[in-house]
């Protein structure tokens, strides 16, 4: 049994010099058998295993990883959480994540440090402020929150931003989340992690899957660094390497693996109390609560499992942070990194099973997985432990691109993909 | 960033280029006869390979010419550059 963490455990701890404090999760050597394996430990993996364990009562289950928990596109991204998706299947699936979002620390005992302070798209032509106001609508049908925001009311609600009808791409609007936000990265990866462990959820680490064994059509189980591991249901939440665990099993996937690239600033006090994102070029904002500012930019257009991404890639993003805020042309860039991002041709993800009885794929979140952590989790545990999937999840199957009912979100979804 | 050598052109700056994806996938010779799997298959379904891949680029600011590369996706290393229709290398 955990201990709980609260104020009490905090001052109980602090006289022991916090040197006591009980392990979040074991260190387990795999077993032979498992009910189900997921691929994958990073937040949507984990939260597989967590919602597996917790609403469809399989204990005997483990996640295996092949670094460490949360050290892939978990640990790379920029944190921004919102819903204000376009299409009904895609606002559907974003918004039962956001709001397991809104009691998610209290549920995991955990603080993700889950942070409401709105997501803002602005608009930079007449084009852009007729598709925002056309989602702003598509919201609001399916109960997400959402308002649109002329020049001004945009200059109010963040002041930094630079409205001069003179810029290179004029402000002329902009719509606006409130619920949307950000959450501590990592935090979700620990939460759910421990989470799992504590309901009896084995977590390996440092162990690469190198096959998946199949008997026909079946499923019987993964080759992996630390053995061979039995299992009648493997879960692949493997982001950027989906399409390489596919092939293990002679699937093939919809997929191109891409860099996407991020960076943070040297801390400074308090300026931008919301996250900003812009569409038409590329460039997003918000600051942690260190005090950096966190930038996202593009992907490049390669495929590529470098985790390196192009500098002009990032030279392009920094132009119009600047030209946006010109208050940062002083700030110096303190990090930079890549993450590996698998993107759809529809850029909506995969929820689904495939025509291997026992073989579910979690992917094709591209540049936006983040947000959709939870209700991901929650949904891909509904689907394997059920082998259906749920009806949030049921349009993210893999035979769209045989029938054609894609989910188009491409430029629908408030931000390029 | 990496230099990429066009077979027109010579050395560049990857800047001038623009990735093509995957090389090799033949249009159907009778679109009317495939199926739905096969289309799918064609347009959306990619090797995406970790490793040596085959890749189609275009020197978009320079010759605007296509042409076929073999790279290493891995660590990004440019392994051959060849013209279009002329065959892949064997390995």
């Amino acid at each position: 049994m955990k201990n709980k963490y609260s104020i009490f455990s905090l001052i109980k701890n602090a006289f022991s010099y916090h040197e006591n404090w009980q392990k979040a999760w074991k260190d387990p050597q795999p077993k032979k058998e498992y009910d189900a394996v997921i691929v994958g430990g990073g937040g949507h993996g984990l939260a597989t295993a967590y919602y597996l364990a917790k609403k469809h009562n399989m204990k005997n289950i483990a996640v295996v990883e092949k670094g460490w928990i949360g050290g892939g596109n978990t640990g790379r991204n920029t944190t921004i959480i919102r819903s204000n998706y376009l299409w009904d299947a895609s606002a559907g699936l974003y918004d039962h994540a956001l709001k397991i979002w809104e009691g998610l620390s209290q549920e995991l005992n955990y603080n993700v440090m889950f942070s409401q302070r709105g997501v803002m798209n602005l608009a930079h032509n007449l084009q852009d402020v007729r598709d925002l106001k056309r989602r702003t609508h598509a919201n609001r049908l399916n109960g997400i929150d959402a308002v649109y925001l002329n020049t001004e009311q945009v200059k109010k609600f963040c002041p930094i931003i630079n409205t001069s009808p003179d810029i290179r791409y004029p402000v002329l609007g902009g719509t606006l989340q409130r619920r949307a936000g950000t959450a501590r990265h990592d935090a979700v990866a620990w939460g759910y992690a421990r989470g799992a462990d504590e309901m009896g959820v084995d977590i390996i680490q440092n162990c690469e899957v190198k096959g998946i064994k199949r008997n026909g059509d079946s499923v019987e189980g993964i080759e992996t660094t630390k053995g061979f591991i039995k299992t009648n249901k493997v879960g692949v939440v493997a982001a950027g390497h989906s399409s390489v665990i596919a092939n293990m099993a002679g699937l093939r996937l919809p997929l191109e693996s891409k860099p996407l690239q991020a960076l943070v600033s040297e801390p400074v006090k308090p300026i931008i109390d919301t996250v900003v994102m812009s569409n038409a070029v590329h460039a997003y904002v918000s600051q942690s609560d260190k005090g950096e500012l966190v930038i996202g930019a593009g992907t490049d257009d390669y495929v590529s499992y470098s985790q390196k991404g192009s500098h002009q890639i990032v030279e392009g993003t920094l132009n119009a942070i600047l030209e946006l805020y010109p208050i940062f042309s002083r700030m110096r860039m303190l990090r930079q990194w890549g993450g590996i991002v698998d993107i759809c041709p529809d850029a909506s993800p995969i929820l689904s099973k495939t025509s291997i009885k026992g073989l579910y794929f979690n992917c094709g979140w591209g540049t936006g997985g983040f947000k959709a952590t939870p209700g991901s989790g929650d949904l891909f545990a509904h689907t394997i432990a059920n082998d259906e999937p749920h009806k949030l999840n049921a349009a993210f199957n893999l035979n769209r691109f045989v029938s054609g009912d894609l989910v188009d979100e491409h430029g629908a979804a408030a931000v390029a993909h | 960033m990496f230099i990429i050598n066009c077979p027109y052109c010579g050395e560049r700056d990857q800047q001038e280029f623009k990735a093509g994806g995957e090389a090799h996938i033949e249009r159907p010779k009778q679109p009317t006869e495939l199926s739905d799997d096969e289309w799918a298959e064609y347009l959306f379904m990619r090797k995406n390979i970790k490793g040596v891949q085959f890749e189609r680029w275009n020197h978009a600011h320079g010759c605007r010419k296509w042409f076929n590369m073999v790279r290493d996706t891995s660590n990004d290393e440019i392994k051959l550059v060849y013209k279009m229709g002329e065959k892949p290398p064997l390995e």
